[in-house]
């Protein structure tokens, strides 16, 4: 399969840098597959799983919002967090998800922190399901 | 040569001791957060660097006009929104004064207010008159990466509100060790570069759409830059602090050894002196 370079960088630093053979990330509106020869392309990041085949390997990551940019052949990806599958620490990523439930649950709590909370559980469970996956494959 | 004392020479000499020490120990905790904060810069450099080449490039393959953020929505006269991000505390050679100094320059025409990051920013700016956007950043150290986001928000708000017409960011760039930068980069509006290839403004396909698109990453781009900026201004401070302790313990050291040469010829004098006067009197 044809590869194209591809940079992964958060404000943790470069992830990846090198080719790759295709990748599915989750955008705002849904999944969405890059492979080499891709129209030039921009589009924010939502939630969620993403997966690259670099060398024949298949391998998932947990990519939370950002920028996916598809510009001459070379993409990149700029996420606020991506951790790779392996990475991900599952027992925390569950204490998170309860501490968020419990947030939730509470009666009275501001417009901010239903926000906050909610996006919390949301990453907790992207990198509880990233993490489970990664395992099994 | 009026002559001083052994007692006054010999406090002088304990007292710069005391002030060598300081300027030590303050040397040595600074090379230690240096280290640390080099590394964070080697982190956060690639994604800033990669962040800010993005946004450029898609800003160079642009064909469409009017989308948010390219143009101020702010009529009249320029109303300039900055960014400083300053130390927490002095005694960091010129790497204070000399930020603000560039800031000051920057903001001088036409109006402005500022936001400054740390202490020194606050305190110089609120000195000024020069009206801040918010006080709720008086500490650079505490900063981190929600806050720098937060910010962001804040400001693309702001500026599509037109309550700005530019967005700019001051900052010191960490070179090396011995070299920091002071510099200031326009953030908001969005503007295209000219010397950059415009040949293959091929259509770029917005998912779901151009202005949906700019909505979401332009707040990300600015918390992402100012994120970055935050990481090369902790390392260039420390890096400053550093090399100015480095100095003042060198220039402390030349300080006693004269001294003591003063203070032994002083000794010697009273006792030739003596001698003389013994020699004089049997």
């Amino acid at each position: 399969m044809t590869a194209f370079p591809l940079q992964i960088v958060t404000p943790d630093g470069l992830i990846f840098d090198g080719m790759a053979e295709e990748i599915v990330v989750r955008t705002t509106t849904g999944d969405m597959g890059v492979m080499a020869g891709h129209i030039n392309c921009v589009a924010p990041l939502g939630m969620g799983r993403a997966t690259m085949i670099i060398d024949g390997q298949k391998k998932y990551g947990a990519c939370i919002g950002g920028i996916l940019s598809v510009l001459d052949g070379t993409v990149r990806l700029v996420p606020t967090t991506f951790e790779w599958a392996d990475a991900i620490d599952a027992e925390r990523a569950q204490r998170a998800a309860e501490r968020a439930k419990a947030a939730l649950a509470e009666k009275n709590i501001s417009q901010e922190e239903l926000r906050l909370a909610e996006a919390r559980l949301k990453r907790a469970l992207v990198r509880m399901n990233v993490a489970d996956q990664g395992n099994i494959r | 040569m009026a002559q001083v004392s052994a007692k006054e020479i010999k406090n002088r000499i304990r007292s710069m001791e005391s002030t060598k020490q300081i300027t030590k120990a303050m040397e040595m905790v600074a090379a230690s957060k240096l280290r640390r904060a080099q590394m964070q810069v080697a982190h956060s450099r690639p994604y800033f660097e990669i962040l800010r080449d993005v946004i450029r490039d898609i800003v160079s393959h642009n064909t469409e006009k009017s989308l948010p953020y390219f143009e101020s929505v702010r009529k009249g006269e320029m109303k300039t929104a900055c960014i400083v991000i300053a130390g927490d505390r002095g005694l960091a050679g010129g790497y204070n004064s000399n930020i603000l100094k560039k800031c000051m320059e920057e903001i001088q025409e036409g109006d402005a207010a500022v936001l400054p990051i740390g202490k020194k920013a606050l305190d110089f700016f609120r000195a000024r008159n020069v009206p801040l956007i918010s006080e709720s950043y008086p500490q650079a150290e505490d900063v981190c990466v929600s806050d720098c986001f937060t910010l962001a928000k804040q400001l693309c708000k702001a500026f599509k509100d037109g309550e700005y017409s530019r967005i700019l960011i001051g900052y010191t760039r960490f070179v090396s060790v011995l070299s920091q930068v002071p510099v200031t980069m326009p953030l908001l509006p969005l503007e295209k570069e000219e010397n950059v290839q415009s040949a293959s403004a091929a259509d770029v396909l917005y998912e779901p759409g151009s202005e949906e698109v700019f909505e979401t990453i332009i707040p990300e781009y600015l918390g992402g830059i100012i994120y970055g900026a935050l990481c090369e201004c902790r390392a260039a401070e420390q890096a400053a602090r550093r090399t100015a302790m480095d100095s003042a313990t060198q220039n402390a050291d030349e300080m006693i050894a004269e001294l003591s040469l003063k203070f032994n010829q002083a000794r010697q004098a009273a006792i030739t002196q003596e001698i003389t006067e013994i020699v004089a009197g049997s």
